[in-house]
């Protein structure tokens, strides 16, 4: 039984992007850093898929299948079949 | 222990119409941890219904949420207190608030100020936060903080499997199963950087499989029996404690600031397997043990 995932379901196009630095500064972890008037990912593998950038991008340049990250929430979620919750 | 804080528009000091207005959750420690950075100051807080849950794991779930904010600004009439028109968010609750819709329904815009309310003075100098301010930390003191929770939480489990521990195999498998379970909850989080291998899982396998080995030893120094029995005994106490550690493990990726559910996924996937394979089968030849020994021949 092997899970072959990516490191995580960011994606990120550059062409929509319109420099407005909102993914750099809702982002927790440094993932997105502005080059020129453009932003760009930095630390990729620092992703935890929280969905901020997503979320708060104005323009759709960003997407991410955001979730917690909690192995108890997720095996619950599959056992039970209802969204991955925290409590 | 009261936690939950009644939703709604507070006034801190004297504000007027120009006063700054921050948002906070109902949640008692992030709307103290608010006020107390802002002391000394004139401010209006609004505070969202996240249910008695803090603004990170709030906005996760979406109850910091763009929806439950526009609905709030409505409800308290903040517009007939303040002129301006801009709100300072914790930057934690970005994950479940969308800056742009909530000016486009508000008309309000939205300011994400640092992830730590202590750093809000420094942030309020220039309404600028430093890349340090943006990113959230994961030290010492932090996993510390947590400990006490994790080690409650598995406290409930630790009572019956405690009994079940001691009718088996007697004390000592009761003290293996403490250890266990605090390696898991205790030790793990504190050690967690330091711990050999990248997976929460296998470092848990680590520090389980280092934490059983005094009670090995026991087995074989303490405990009567033939040599083939030690063995046996031994077997069962690795395949049921060391993977109820690794487990533990884990569970832990819930409780830190950067575990990803790509990542989790990959964990559960790969070493949930191991895991119940190990501890069923420990159990079932503990089980098997016992029947040999209750009715097995003794010639």
């Amino acid at each position: 039984m092997k899970f072959a995932g990516p490191l995580n379901t960011l994606a990120y196009k550059p062409d929509l992007c319109t420099g407005c630095e909102m993914c750099t500064i809702v982002c927790p972890h440094g993932v997105f850093g502005m080059n020129g008037r453009k932003a760009e990912i930095v630390r990729y593998e620092a992703c935890m898929e929280c969905g901020a950038c997503q979320k708060n991008c104005p323009f759709g340049a960003i997407a991410v299948d955001s979730g917690v990250g909690c192995a108890f929430a997720l095996m619950k979620a599959a056992l039970t079949g209802k969204k991955e919750s925290c409590s | 222990m009261k936690r939950r804080v009644e939703p709604g528009l507070y006034a801190l000091g004297s504000p007027t119409a120009d006063s700054a207005v921050f948002v906070s959750a109902n949640y008692t420690l992030s709307f103290d941890a608010l006020r107390q950075a802002l002391a000394g100051r004139e401010a209006w807080i609004v505070v969202l219904d996240t249910a008695a849950i803090n603004v990170w794991c709030a906005a996760g779930e979406g109850t910091f949420g763009t929806d439950e904010l526009v609905r709030r600004i409505e409800e308290t009439g903040l517009k007939q207190f303040v002129g301006h028109r801009t709100l300072i968010l914790p930057q934690l609750g970005a994950p479940g608030v969308c800056a742009h819709e909530v000016q486009r329904r508000s008309g309000f815009k939205v300011e994400y100020g640092p992830v730590r309310a202590a750093d809000l003075p420094e942030y309020l100098k220039l309404r600028r936060a430093s890349s340090e301010m943006r990113q959230v930390r994961f030290g010492l003191r932090e996993r510390l903080a947590l400990t006490p929770v994790e080690v409650v939480g598995a406290s409930f489990f630790l009572a019956p499997i405690g009994v079940i521990a001691y009718f088996a195999g007697g004390w000592l498998s009761v003290f293996t199963a403490i250890a266990a379970v605090l390696a898991g909850t205790l030790a793990f989080p504190i050690l967690l950087p330091w711990l050999p291998a990248k997976t929460f899982s296998v470092k848990g396998f680590f520090l389980g499989g280092v934490v059983i080995l005094p009670f090995l030893l026991a087995i074989f120094l303490r405990r009567p029996g033939a040599w083939t029995f030690k063995m046996e005994s031994a077997l069962v106490h690795i395949l049921i404690f060391v993977p109820v550690t690794a487990f533990l493990a884990l569970g832990f990726t819930g409780s830190t600031t950067f575990t990803s559910r790509s990542a989790v996924k990959r964990e559960i996937y790969r070493y949930f397997p191991i895991m119940a394979w190990m501890f069923g089968g420990g159990v079932i030849l503990a089980i098997v043990m016992i029947l040999v020994a209750l009715f097995g021949s003794r010639t």
